[in-house]
């Protein structure tokens, strides 16, 4: 087994590691593949790491993490424990689970499931030899002109991930559940690589997840890139909630042909440092995207959402909306960039960001940006940031409700603007149990992932009872 | 919007540049390009303390290990800061202590512009520092307002008469390290405007400085301080006009505020510098550092800006919020039309325990224009209680044109509230068509809903400002709207 | 003596509102506030209720002979003080429901009783919903989020029922009501009268006093009370406005 011990990441020991392994990365690629993989480490050398004096990195400082000594391996690791790790899922939702250990498809007899209805899911690997040319036909077409180290330095070194198929027409009938667990018993850093297709007039439900089974340190470099046909339909959560000691770099990559829909659903609940970069580009007319955040931050955790939306097309409509708690030394950052370019005519775009700080030493920098280039287009964006509204705050307490009781139902109420939004009703149910939970303080690197209820018989205990009647 | 209208739209923003003529005057030129020589040729010919120099020296010097800043969104052509002459003036005889002795072509030119530096002919009740090229050539009114002991004449007047305050206050809210166009400014500015307000004086009128390009291949560097003590008040206006000239001009100025306790400063600008042609040939480059300090408490810092001129705009109008309980405000109204591009905004750093900040800008693009909204809200740990609320608009009039809004926000505390908002729109045509249905025609009607979308900021203005501004409004739109 | 206030003063950001109030409410009294706009009317309902951004520089509160001034808002809640505003505020995703189940069991956890359940609170809900005619469903509905006018102000009176206080504050309920809404609002403050509680309601308009007959009328003008009366007072300002008593106050 090939691995590096406990080193930190640096550019030269990223070359280091390409140039003596570029054999086993590229153990499954195609030729097509293997030329992608080569160019992206020349733009990944070329690059380099970023440093806070480049725009794009000037609110998140990454020395820290990347100083941090880390194991990094060519192959998984054993499966050992995984049957443990996997054993439950969100309480009543059937849902089809694939698992990942450290990014890599945790294959146990089936790398590569092809179902009745036609759908393909299971290890991108297996699926590069498998169904070369529908690899081919997708891998890389949204990130090959992207200057970004990370996603340069994924493809340059991704080994697997999980690729999903849902064919022309095909409705997904459940929802498909993903989820990373870090789990290793020394710091590890890890690099995965996900590629979605969602077929003309498909639909798919998917719920993402990322989640640290310890307390070790870890380094995650996570790419996806999503396509959605003609009139296709997304409903996309991304749940991340990892340990205080982890750094996230994760980018998507949305491609929406003409009518195509997207909902997302940006959940952070717990992470050390946790980089989103959310693309979204309209590559047809009347496509719609939601792309929804709520981050919950405390102590000295770092969360910072970078969202570009691409209106390249005439009727598209798009809305934003990202909000946030933070608590004690949190950091926040939120980037939004919407672009109409030249000849999108009629597009309607939103971008709103709100924060909440709950200490003085708790930070947030916001920048909603906006770039236009043509006059008949709706746009509008929004960014506040304050305390709980002194008025509603008077107001409750006037009913004579405590001011604790009062300050919790308000924080949960400006995160239900984002939760109320999520259209599985389990989900939703168990992510409000998260908020309430995490809002309290009570929720801090859960014993395992959001949706593994390692401890189903501990119920939450709320002082305030927000349950429906 | 039908063809009609856009072409009523192009005509009403090609509008004619008024301010483009020449005056032949005999100008005295420091020789092209820039060394340490030059900057010592300044402030020889200005006859400087050393302190003055060394100031220069050191600017120079720092200027030369920095990059011009790429951030903005503009596209510029590169300059070439070696084919620049850096000083020109108005040669001017011995003494210059009666208006009769004043070139009778300065004051033609001045005239011309609508501004009289004639004392007697004081209706307008505002005393004026009028700067041709790179030198203050006539301050009007400066003895009426010695009696209030307020101070108010050329930079170069004030360095030979006033040498403590300006050693004390200049470079000190906009120090030569600042950026790149504040270093160059400080090395080879010539002159520009001091105003100091001694403690509990309200200035009884409105102060203004003049500046006007004439020289050809020259660049203007201008220089203002402000200087308001405890309990003082004073609204000052700056404007400016270019001749009409065919290569670009540099023109890199700042403006440094400072307000102590209690103290009051309006600054109000109406910036009408060429403009370049309708194909974006020509017109003046405006890169300015504007910033204010209100540095006692209850201080107040208000800036308006009405932006029609040069081919770029690059300035950031900003207050410093240092004293508890002070106030910075930005109003701006900045039109780009044919290829004009503007990036611009405001900066409020709040410092002091509950400061407040406004900031209300109102983008108007048309033909190819490029306009930009760039600020940055601070508010840091200490600022406890503090409010900053921001509204930048953009009305879009055509199809060829751009609005872009870049807001910095960072807040540190947790008993602050910063808001900010923005829309991005068009004309509408229920507006259009409204004010057609009552027999207005489409011309007038986008001058008036153009206007009323910028009221907000032009009644801030003062009296004599707001009239020629609104004018300008419609002016820079003709033959553009859309 | 249910209320008692002495002297009271108060200011926000420095600027006294209230010059010396002296006013005094038994159980069982309904005491009407008018006068003109600005005098400090519902500064005075803020101040009864604890709000913070005001300011008591002189003078006392006393409720049921406790000194007000140290409790915190909902203390004074709890001890069954009950403001309706003039302008309830929205608060978006928090749900009627949960808001009101949580000042019931807060303020029955304050009293020493078992919190509702679920079932008990529904029917509590329901109960009330019919004594104030509210036909509207809550469930579903955050607070006041999208109400209009009038049902913002049943609103309140529905929340009066739920809570059941000892001293309800009414500031200016009767505002923007249609005749039918004032009437239900009316009729809502008649039904839960009862001999050991008291309503002080604030109004500009007589019409609410139709309704809801006084004990007292007091008119506040300047931050004082300058004149005290019973129901006829209100009917003589209502026929003569507010001028005879500022020329009666020397002005």
């Amino acid at each position: 087994m090939e691995s590096t011990q406990q080193h930190s990441i640096t550019l030269e020991r990223m070359v280091d590691l390409f140039e003596t392994n570029r054999k086993v990365l590229s153990s499954n690629d195609t030729a097509l593949l293997a030329g992608i993989r080569d160019k992206a480490f020349t733009l990944f050398g070329s690059l380099g790491f970023p440093h806070t004096r480049m725009e794009a990195w000037r609110n998140t400082d990454l020395k820290e993490s990347l100083g941090l000594g880390y194991d990094y391996y060519f192959h998984p690791l054993p499966e050992a424990d995984i049957q443990k790790v996997f054993r439950c899922n969100i309480p009543n939702l059937d849902t089809a689970i694939i698992g990942q250990l450290n990014g890599w498809y945790v294959s146990k007899d089936v790398p590569l499931m092809e179902l009745g209805n036609g759908i393909i899911m299971g290890s991108l690997a297996e699926a590069k030899k498998k169904y070369p040319t529908l690899v081919e036909k997708y891998y890389n077409l949204s990130t090959n002109d992207v200057s970004d180290v990370f996603t340069a330095m994924n493809t340059a070194f991704e080994q697997d991930g999980v690729f999903i198929f849902v064919p022309q027409g095909v409705k997904s009938p459940k929802p498909v559940q993903l989820i990373n667990v870090i789990h290793h018993q020394d710091n590890i850093f890890m690099q995965s690589r996900n590629l979605i297709v969602i077929g003309d007039n498909a639909s798919l439900s998917l719920v993402h997840c990322d989640d640290s089974y310890n307390q070790q340190a870890s380094f995650s470099n996570l790419v996806s890139e999503v396509f959605l046909g003609e009139n296709a339909f997304l409903d996309h959560y991304k749940l991340q909630n990892l340990n205080n000691n982890s750094t996230l770099i994760s980018a998507s990559y949305f491609k929406l042909e003409a009518g195509a829909n997207l909902e997302s659903h940006y959940l952070s609940l717990n992470g050390g440092l946790i980089r989103n970069n959310i693309q979204v580009l309209f590559n047809g007319v009347h496509g719609n995207a939601n792309i929804f955040g709520l981050y919950l931050m405390d102590r000295k955790q770092h969360i910072d959402n970078q969202v570009f939306v691409d209106h390249a097309f005439s009727d598209c409509t798009s809305n934003e909306i990202f909000k946030g708690v933070l608590d004690e030394n949190a950091r926040g950052v939120f980037n939004g960039h919407v672009l109409v370019r030249r000849n999108s005519t009629k597009t309607d775009a939103r971008q709103t960001n709100k924060n909440i700080l709950l200490t003085d030493t708790a930070r947030i920098n916001s920048q909603p940006f906006l770039e236009i280039y043509n006059d008949d287009v709706k746009c509008a964006h929004g960014s506040s940031t304050g305390q709980l509204d002194p008025e509603a705050m008077f107001y409750l307490r006037q009913r004579g409700i405590s001011e604790e009781s009062a300050r919790m139902l308000l924080m949960f109420a400006f995160a239900e603007e984002i939760v109320g939004k999520i259209a599985i009703p389990q989900l939703r149910q168990r992510i409000e149990d998260m908020v309430k939970k995490r809002l309290q303080g009570e929720l801090r690197i859960c014993e395992q992932c959001v949706l593994h209820c390692s401890t189903p018989n501990h119920p939450l205990d709320f002082k305030i009872d927000l349950s429906k009647i | 919007m039908d063809t009609d209208s856009n072409k009523i739209i192009d005509e009403v923003t090609q509008g004619d540049y008024k301010y483009g003529f020449v005056t032949d005057i005999e100008t005295e030129f420091a020789p092209r390009g820039i060394t340490e020589e030059t900057v010592r040729y300044i402030s020889t010919k200005k006859n400087e303390p050393g302190f003055m120099l060394e100031f220069r020296l050191k600017a120079f010097r720092h200027w030369l290990t920095m990059t011009q800043p790429k951030w903005a969104h503009l596209t510029i052509d590169p300059i070439n800061f070696q084919d620049i002459i850096y000083f020109a003036a108005p040669k001017k005889k011995e003494n210059l202590e009666k208006l009769d002795q004043v070139d009778p072509e300065l004051l033609a030119t001045f005239n011309k512009l609508g501004i009289s530096l004639e004392e007697q002919k004081k209706m307008t009740g505002v005393a004026v520092d009028a700067v041709m090229d790179s030198v203050s050539v006539k301050t009007t009114f400066s003895e009426t307002l010695s009696k209030y002991g307020i101070i108010f004449c050329s930079f170069s007047e004030a360095v030979q008469k006033h040498p403590d305050l300006i050693k004390q206050y200049m470079g000190s809210v906009v120090p030569y390290t600042d950026n790149y166009f504040a270093a160059l400014n400080s090395a080879v500015f010539s002159d520009g405007s001091f105003c100091y307000i001694p403690k509990g004086v309200r200035c009884p009128i409105e102060l203004s400085t003049y500046f006007r390009i004439n020289a050809a291949n020259t660049g203007q560097f201008e220089r203002t301080l402000i200087v308001a003590e405890e309990g003082a008040y004073v609204s000052y206006m700056e404007g400016c006009t270019a001749p009409q000239r065919d290569e670009n001009q540099l023109h890199a100025a700042i403006v440094e505020i400072v307000a102590m306790k209690d103290a009051e400063v309006k600054y109000s600008t109406v910036q009408n510098w060429y403009p370049g042609d309708k194909n974006g040939k020509g017109g003046i480059y405006n890169f300015v550092t504007k910033r204010g300090i209100c540095k006692g408490n209850n201080a107040k810092i208000s800036w308006t800006q009405v932006e029609t001129g040069s081919s770029i705009t690059w300035k950031y109008p900003g207050c410093i919020l240092l004293g508890d309980n002070s106030v910075g405000e930005f109003y701006s109204v900045a039109v780009t039309n044919n290829h004009q591009q503007a990036d611009t905004g405001s900066k409020m750093i709040h410092l002091g325990k509950n400061t407040r900040s406004i900031i209300i800008s109102k983008g108007i693009s048309a033909g190819k224009g490029q306009n930009s909204y760039r600020g940055l809200v601070k508010v840091t740990k200490n600022a406890i209680n503090s409010r900053n609320y921001s509204q930048c608009d953009s009305l879009l009039l055509g199809s060829q044109c751009g609005a872009h809004t870049f807001p910095y926000i960072q807040v540190g505390n947790k008993s602050s509230v910063v808001e900010h908002e923005a829309t991005t729109s068009k004309i509408s045509e229920d507006q259009l068509f409204y004010c057609q249905q009552r027999g207005i025609d489409t011309e007038s009607a986008i001058g008036l809903i153009v206007n009323g979308y910028a009221k907000e900021v032009l009644k801030q203005l003062p009296m004599e400002f707001a009239v020629e501004a609104q004018k300008l409004l419609s002016i820079s739109l003709e033959g553009s709207v859309g | 003596m249910l209320l008692s206030i002495k002297n009271l003063h108060a200011s926000i950001n420095g600027k006294e509102i209230l010059k010396g109030v002296n006013l005094e409410v038994n159980n069982g009294e309904i005491h009407a506030i008018m006068g003109p706009n600005g005098t400090g009317k519902s500064t005075l309902a803020s101040v009864i209720a604890g709000r913070d951004v005001f300011e008591t520089t002189s003078g006392e509160i006393l409720y049921k002979g406790k000194n007000l001034q140290k409790l915190s808002i909902e203390e004074r809640a709890c001890e069954g003080i009950f403001l309706g505003f003039q302008y309830p505020v929205e608060i978006p995703g928090v749900s009627m429901t949960n808001f009101m189940r949580t000042a019931v069991n807060e303020i029955r956890k304050y009293k020493g009783l078992d919190a509702l359940s679920g079932s008990e609170f529904i029917k509590l809900m329901e109960e009330k919903k019919k004594l104030v005619e509210i036909t509207s469903n809550l469930t579903n509905r955050s607070v006041n989020e999208g109400f209009s006018g009038g049902e913002k102000k049943k609103n309140e009176i529905f929340q009066m029922a739920m809570l059941e206080p000892m001293l309800a504050i009414l500031d200016e309920t009767d505002s923007g009501l249609d005749i039918d809404a004032l009437r239900i609002v009316a009729n809502g403050v008649n039904k839960l009268r009862r001999p050991d509680n008291a309503f002080v309601v604030i109004t500009h308009y007589q019409r609410l006093l139709d309704y809801i007959v006084p004990d007292f009328v007091h008119v506040l003008y300047e931050g004082k009370i300058v004149k005290s009366g019973g129901k006829e007072l209100a009917l003589e300002l209502e026929d003569r406005g507010y001028d005879w008593i500022k020329k009666e106050l020397g002005e």
